[in-house]
């Protein structure tokens, strides 16, 4: 039987790999949202209302299992991890209160005026409640962040008798791997909405759904894609030499580097063997690791040996990495070739539809596999230098554990089924709708004939 | 005022007082939307949307209260949070997917086929009640000073049962005031028994905890408490008394008076809370540990008053906001 740290282990990496999946949707579709909503606002065009009428529900559902997920997260810091915030508590805390403070509740409560409230309150205020529900999310993000790139490049706090006090507020919240991580997190998430709007638009089309929302919400999608997908591989990128300065074994294990060495090879695949430590089956770029990471040719990367007892474990880093960066890659090269030919022909073809199709999720793929390379990358410490992942762990009888994962584990693939399922049940309820819903015309009554003009001829 | 408040000594009532605040504020507002899905009515389609309709622009900023006061127990009182949830790993494990459940099934249920939709009413009953029961659960645990004996857990099952009770007066009585017709006529109906059987059990919790607590008997025999914890009851059972009377009485003349019984509930909500709080006070786990002894170092408690002050008139601004918008009788929800 697993012991109570490992069980621990895979029940917080369970949870926060479930509960990470949506609030990665929830920040950017909250700005999306915005942006249909200000579209709506300035042309008063119905389409960009039937845009955000759609994807406002998708955002609900996501917002739903965000919430229950995170609730969960804040009892695990308790109940399985009982040295962390005894080690650190004066430092995480007030992270995670200003969290709940500026940001759960914000979000919590106008999210409400957001989904049922455009009949209720003005037009602006509606627009409004929206804009700050994304602010919300995104703060949520910010303090978040801020915590968990300080659990890897802690600064502004001092050691009195084992515990931390914090010393400089602000250079706990702008650490020195705080800038790029967050900035490579709202990136990951935008480019999640991208491919899941596009994806789940391109379905719509597929099935034969004519109408323009799905045609609008697409290209959106897939334009801003082919912008977002090369500026995350520079932020990236950034973020890399970053973690080279301030945690170099973790990037000796991602790029399977043993002996430190000039010159080192970008490896396209291989095998690390741990036991050995050495790669089997390598294939590489020689020099080219080292290009990437030093900008020199010949520069100097260090090895996993120079940190003997104190490095990651290197295969779930060396093909994570490789799972991030490939899919990123495909990301590229999708919304690159699908926004040439909507630029040139304004529709894609079948074949096209069924890659974006295929692509829906492929933002959880990168940003899971992205997650898993940071975080197992940090071990064997929870705070780096600071506080080992094995003493912080609870003594809590490892049968309890094994119980209560297997419960969490079993709702959440059932939920995620569900989630999925009922996303694409949506798709197909909202192809068989007409173009114009009678709220609509409702509506129209009401406004003046020059914004019924526009729907005629738009 | 600001000095009293940010003196060292002081730090930790404040974050009580705060911590206690949200528990408080979560029981009445999450009590009544678990309470709406406690006594969600099967049988009855249209009811059951209507009912649900009621509660669907709250219940996520409800929940987030049961964040704040974990997170304060966590930030505040860090040894507690541990020391508690300890004890209660697997009751806080079932608590937690009770409200899992019924937080998805809310989503679901609107974005599914009619057949799959009852199948997440239920779930969402379900998820309801497990959240109540364990809640309830953990309250007794807490009266009990988290000790697994017979005793112990007997009291906390009743616990579970009681704070059912009260959840499902104070989800009727929010039907009351937010509903029409027969949801509005079997919402008195229910009201009137979950009152009868809350009213019992918080005069059994009246007698039971002086009991086991020495430590309770000697506060509320003293002078001047006695005084305090005189009224409370006092005022307490003359809400039952007037409640009875008013739910004979209504449905009045256009729906006038509807509100008065969720308010009366509202202020049962605080007098049992305030016995509890004035009878356990400074502990945070009773008889074994107090908000002195496991209060985090003054320089991080410093920097979250100066945000909880900064941003908890925001929170109730918003929050008017957003019970205005959505006040008066319930229409249908629609995204739209």
């Amino acid at each position: 039987m697993l012991d109570v740290l490992m069980l621990s282990r895979i029940q917080f990496a369970a949870n926060i790999s479930f509960h990470i999946l949506f609030p990665t949707i929830t920040i950017a579709l909250g700005w999306l949202l915005v942006y249909f909503k200000l579209r709506y606002d300035k042309s008063g065009h119905p389409v960009w209302m039937r845009a955000y009428r759609f994807w406002v529900k998708v955002f609900a559902l996501t917002f739903a299992l965000g919430v229950v997920s995170g609730i969960t997260m804040s009892f695990q810091f308790g109940t399985n991890w009982p040295g962390f915030m005894e080690t650190i508590g004066n430092i995480a805390g007030p992270l995670l209160a200003y969290e709940i403070l500026t940001a759960f509740f914000l979000e919590a409560s106008l999210l409400g005026v957001m989904l049922f409230g455009f009949n209720r309150v003005p037009g602006w205020v509606h627009t409004l409640s929206t804009f700050l529900v994304a602010l919300g999310t995104t703060m949520s993000a910010f303090w978040i962040i801020a915590l968990n790139s300080w659990m890897h490049t802690p600064a502004g706090f001092e050691m009195r008798e084992g515990v931390a006090h914090a010393t400089d507020w602000l250079a706990i919240i702008f650490n020195p791997s705080f800038p790029y991580r967050f900035a490579h997190v709202l990136m990951s998430s935008a480019l999640t909405v991208c491919f899941l709007v596009a994806g789940i638009s391109a379905y719509r089309m597929y099935r034969g759904d004519s109408k323009q929302a799905p045609k609008v919400t697409l290209k959106t999608a897939l334009f801003s894609a082919a912008l977002l997908a090369p500026t995350q591989a520079f932020i990236g990128d950034l973020h890399g030499l970053n973690t080279l300065e301030y945690q170099p074994q973790k990037v000796a294990a991602m790029e399977g580097i043993w002996e430190t060495e000039k010159g080192a090879p970008l490896l396209l695949f291989a095998i690390p063997d741990e036991d050995a430590r050495e790669n089997r089956y390598a294939i590489g770029i020689p020099k080219l690791a080292s290009l990437i990471l030093t900008h020199d040719l010949n520069g100097e990367i260090k090895g996993l040996n120079e940190f003997k007892g104190e490095h990651p474990p290197v295969k779930p880093l060396f093909f994570g990495f490789r799972v991030m960066v490939g899919t990123g890659l495909l990301m590229i090269m999708v919304a690159w070739w699908c926004s040439w030919r909507l630029y040139r022909r304004d529709s894609l073809t079948q074949l096209q539809l069924k890659v974006v199709m295929g692509m829906t999720f492929s933002g959880w793929i990168a940003t899971l596999a992205g997650w898993y390379v940071t975080e197992i990358g940090r071990q064997p410490y929870l705070v780096s230098g600071v506080l080992k992942t094995q003493d912080a762990v609870t003594d809590i009888a490892s049968g309890n554990v094994m119980l209560t994962l297997a419960i969490y584990l079993s709702i959440y693939v059932a939920l995620l089924i569900a989630y999925i399922r009922t996303l694409f049940l949506m798709a197909r309820r909202s192809v068989e709708l007409e173009e114009i819903q009678p709220e609509e015309r409702e509506r129209q009554k009401g406004i003046t004939r020059g914004s019924m003009r526009k729907e005629v001829s738009a | 005022m600001i000095d009293w408040l940010f003196a060292d000594e002081n730090l930790p009532l404040v974050f009580a007082v705060l911590m206690a605040l949200s528990v408080i504020l979560y029981a009445v507002l999450d009590g009544y939307d678990l309470g709406v899905g406690l006594l969600l009515p099967m049988d009855n389609a249209e009811q059951r949307d209507s009912a649900i309709a009621s509660i669907g622009p709250f219940w996520d900023a409800n929940e987030t209260w049961l964040v704040l006061a974990i997170g304060l127990l966590l930030v505040a009182f860090p040894a507690a949070h541990s020391e508690i949830l300890h004890a209660l790993y697997l009751p806080a494990t079932f608590m937690l997917i009770g409200l899992i459940l019924r937080g998805v099934a809310f989503d679901f249920r609107a974005k599914v086929s009619v057949t799959q939709k009852r199948q997440w009413d239920y779930l969402f009953k379900l998820g309801s009640l497990i959240a109540t029961l364990t809640q309830g659960f953990v309250l007794g645990m807490f009266v009990m000073g988290f000790e697994y004996t017979v005793g112990g857990v007997f009291f906390s099952i009743l616990s579970a049962f009681g704070v059912a009770t009260a959840y499902a007066l104070i989800g009727s009585t929010w039907l009351i005031m937010k509903s029409e017709g027969e949801l509005h006529r079997r919402a008195l109906r229910w009201a009137k028994y979950s009152g009868a059987i809350a009213f019992a059990g918080i005069l059994a919790v009246c007698f039971i905890n002086p009991l086991i607590n020495s430590f309770v008997l000697e506060r509320w025999t003293t002078i001047p408490m006695a005084y305090f914890i005189g009224a409370i009851p006092l005022l307490c059972f003359s809400m039952f008394a007037v409640g009875y009377q008013v739910l004979k009485r209504l449905p009045l003349e256009g729906h006038r008076g509807d509100w008065v019984p969720f308010l009366m509930t509202v202020v049962v909500f605080l007098c049992c809370f305030a016995g509890l709080a004035l009878s356990f006070y400074p502990y945070v786990v009773p008889g074994q540990l107090t908000i002195y002894e496991t209060a985090s170092a003054p320089e991080s408690l410093r920097i979250m008053l100066v945000g909880a002050l900064l941003v908890l008139p925001m929170i109730a601004g918003y929050t008017v906001f957003a019970y205005t918008t959505f006040r008066g009788k319930t229409t249908a929800l629609r995204y739209y």
